[in-house]
C-alpha cells in the first residue's frame, strides 16, 4: 500500500477559556490517501472545523501527530490549499488580483504562474470577469473564483471547510457541482468538512462521521455509488439508486447513542 | 453590466417627482434660513436694535473684509491658520494611523496603554495649551502640536477599534495563503480600514482647526485666533466676527475635501 498523503495518528486538542477546559476532540486517527476526496460530516459544533486549522497547521494538536506523505508537518513543504465557508474576495480588488492574491503573497508571481491562472479563469468561464469587481459576480461565480484563487497555489491537498453554507440551496447545489467537477477535473486529493449528509455523499469517495463534542470518529463510510463513472458528478450522485441506503447508514451513526 | 431600458411607470415618474420636489424644499429652507438670519442681522443693526459696536453687522464685516484684502493681513492670518491646521492633521493621520497600527500588532502593548489613551482623550486638550507655550516656546510648532493634542488620542482609539473590527475570517484566509501577521496587515487589515480611515480623517481636520484656534490664542503673533484674541482685547469686534466667519468657511471648505475624497473612494470601489 502506498504512503498515504495526510495521516491523523491519534489527535487530541482541548479549548482553553477561564472558565476551565473544553475537550474539543479525543483521539481522533484517519488517513487520505492521494486523489481520494473525503468528507468529513458531524454534527455542529464538533470540531470539524478545528480538524481542518489542525491539518493547515493554524493549530496544533495537543496529542498526537499528523503526516503528510510521511513526514511531520512542520517539517513538510508540502502546499495545502484551504476554502473558506465564505469566498471572502475583497471588495478593493478585482476579481484577478483577488485571484493572484495566494501568488503575492508567497511571492510567486511569475509570468508562468499567471498564464496558467487565465486558462484557469478560462476554463472555469470567469476570464471575461477578470477586471469585474467581487460584487459584480453571482454566488456560484464568486466561489469558482475563490477556488481558482486556492488552485493558483497549486496545493497538494484541498481543504473545504463548509464552503458552500453561506449560498441558497438551489446556488448550493450548483456550486457543489461545480466546484467537485473542477476538484475531480484538476484532480485534486481534497477533505470536505461538512454537516449535510448529501453534499457529503455526492461528492466524496469515503465519508468520515464524527460524534459530538469531544468528537472522536465514530464510523467511516466507503461510498460506491451504483452509477456510471462519467454521471458521477455531485449532481449525478445524487440520482444513485443506493444513494438514499449511504444516507439513512450515515444518518443512522450520526444520530448514534441519542 | 447593462441596465434594461424600461418604460418608466406613472407611480415610478410620480415618486420620482415627489423625491426631487422634496430635495428642492431642504435646499430651499437651508438657504432661507441664513438669507433671514443675514438680513436680521443686518436690519436689526441698522434700526439699532442692538448695538453694531458690539454686535457688528454683515456689511460691516464685509467691509473689514476688504479692508484687510487689500492691505493683505487677512490672507497672512488665514495662511497662517490654514497651514498650521494642515500640518497637524497631517502629523495626526501619520502618527494615529502609525501607533494604531502598533497597538494593533501588539495586543499587550495594547491592554497596557488603553488606560492611559482613555484618560489623554478625556482631557479637555485646552488645558495643555498653556504648558505648551512653556515647554515649547511661543512658535508655530507649539501651535501644530496643540492642534494635534485635540485629535491624535481620539484618532488612535478610533483607528484601533476600526482595524480589530476586521472580519478574523479575511485574516485567516491570508494565513491559509501562507502569509504572515505583515501579509494580514498590508493585504487585508489597511485596505479594509480605508473607509474608517478616512472617516477618522473627516473627524480630524475638524478637531485640528480647532486645536489651532486654542494654540493661537494664547501663543502667537498671527492667524485667525491670533485676530480673535486681539480683536476682543481692544474692542474690534468686526475682526472678531469676521475671523468666526473665516473659520466657518474654512471648516467647511476642509470637510467637503476630505468628503468629496471618501465620495470618490467609495465609486471606485
Amino acid at each position: 500500500m502506498q504512503t498515504p498523503l495526510l495521516e491523523l495518528k491519534d489527535i487530541s486538542l482541548s479549548y482553553h477559556s477561564e472558565d476551565g477546559e473544553t475537550l474539543a476532540l479525543s483521539h481522533i486517527s484517519f488517513q487520505v490517501q492521494p486523489g481520494e476526496f473525503v468528507a468529513i460530516v458531524g454534527p455542529s459544533g464538533c470540531g470539524k472545523s478545528t480538524l481542518l486549522n489542525l491539518i493547515s497547521g493554524l493549530l496544533t494538536p495537543e496529542e498526537g501527530e499528523i503526516l503528510m506523505n510521511g513526514k511531520k508537518l512542520s517539517e513538510n513543504q508540502m502546499n495545502i490549499g484551504y476554502m473558506l465557508q465564505k469566498d471572502h474576495l475583497f471588495e478593493w480588488r478585482t476579481i484577478y488580483s483577488n485571484v493572484l492574491l495566494g501568488l503575492e503573497i508567497q511571492k510567486k508571481d511569475t509570468p508562468q504562474k499567471r498564464e496558467q491562472i487565465d486558462s484557469l479563469l478560462q476554463t472555469y468561464g470567469l476570464d471575461t470577469f477578470k477586471n469585474s469587481k467581487p460584487s459584480q459576480l453571482s454566488g456560484g461565480m464568486r466561489q469558482r473564483a475563490a477556488l481558482i484563487r486556492t488552485l493558483a497555489l497549486e496545493p497538494d491537498l484541498l481543504l473545504l471547510d463548509e464552503p458552500f453554507s453561506a449560498l441558497d440551496y438551489q446556488t448550493r447545489l450548483n456550486v457543489s457541482d461545480d466546484i467537485g467537477k473542477i476538484i475531480k477535473h484538476e484532480s485534486k486529493t481534497a477533505v470536505l468538512v461538512t454537516h449535510d449528509i448529501s453534499e457529503a455523499i455526492s461528492m466524496a469517495d469515503r465519508v468520515i462521521v464524527l460524534t459530538k463534542r469531544p468528537a472522536t470518529v465514530q464510523k467511516t463510510v466507503p461510498i460506491e455509488l451504483e452509477i456510471d463513472q462519467e454521471e458521477r458528478t455531485p449532481m449525478g450522485s445524487r440520482n444513485a439508486p443506493n444513494f438514499k441506503t449511504y444516507f439513512n447508514l450515515i444518518w443512522r451513526e450520526l444520530n448514534h447513542g441519542e | 453590466m447593462s441596465k434594461e431600458v424600461v418604460k418608466m411607470s406613472t407611480g415610478q415618474r410620480q415618486y420620482l417627482k415627489n423625491l426631487k420636489r422634496s430635495r428642492q424644499l431642504v435646499q430651499l429652507a437651508r438657504a432661507a434660513i441664513f438669507v433671514i438670519f443675514v438680513a436680521l442681522w443686518e436690519i436689526s443693526t441698522r434700526l439699532t436694535w442692538i448695538d453694531s459696536f458690539v454686535f457688528s453687522s454683515p456689511s460691516r464685516v464685509i467691509k473689514t473684509m476688504i479692508s484687510m484684502a487689500q492691505n493683505h493681513s487677512l490672507f497672512i492670518h488665514m495662511g497662517v491658520t490654514l497651514w498650521e491646521t494642515l500640518a497637524s492633521f497631517f502629523f495626526v493621520t501619520i502618527f494615529g494611523v502609525g501607533i494604531a497600527v502598533l497597538l494593533w500588532s501588539s495586543p499587550k502593548v495594547s491592554a497596557i496603554l488603553e488606560p492611559y489613551l482613555v484618560v489623554l482623550n478625556s482631557l479637555p486638550k485646552s488645558a495643555l495649551a498653556p504648558l505648551l507655550i512653556v515647554w515649547l516656546g511661543a512658535n508655530t510648532t507649539t501651535i501644530i502640536v496643540a492642534g494635534m493634542s485635540v485629535a491624535i488620542f481620539g484618532a488612535i482609539i478610533n483607528l484601533y477599534i476600526g482595524f480589530k473590527e476586521v472580519d478574523p475570517d479575511k485574516i485567516k484566509l491570508i494565513y491559509t495563503l501562507g502569509g504572515k501577521k505583515k501579509d494580514t496587515l498590508l493585504k487585508v487589515v489597511l485596505p479594509a480600514s480605508v473607509p474608517v480611515i478616512l472617516g477618522v480623517m473627516k473627524v480630524n481636520i475638524g478637531l485640528c482647526l480647532v486645536g489651532v484656534v486654542i494654540g493661537e490664542f494664547i501663543g502667537s503673533k498671527e492667524g485667525l485666533g491670533y485676530l480673535i484674541i486681539y480683536g476682543s482685547q481692544v474692542f474690534k469686534l468686526d475682526w472678531v466676527i469676521m475671523s468666526i466667519v473665516l473659520l466657518c468657511i474654512m471648516a467647511m471648505i476642509l470637510y467637503s475635501l476630505i468628503n468629496l475624497a471618501e465620495k470618490m473612494y467609495l465609486k471606485r470601489l
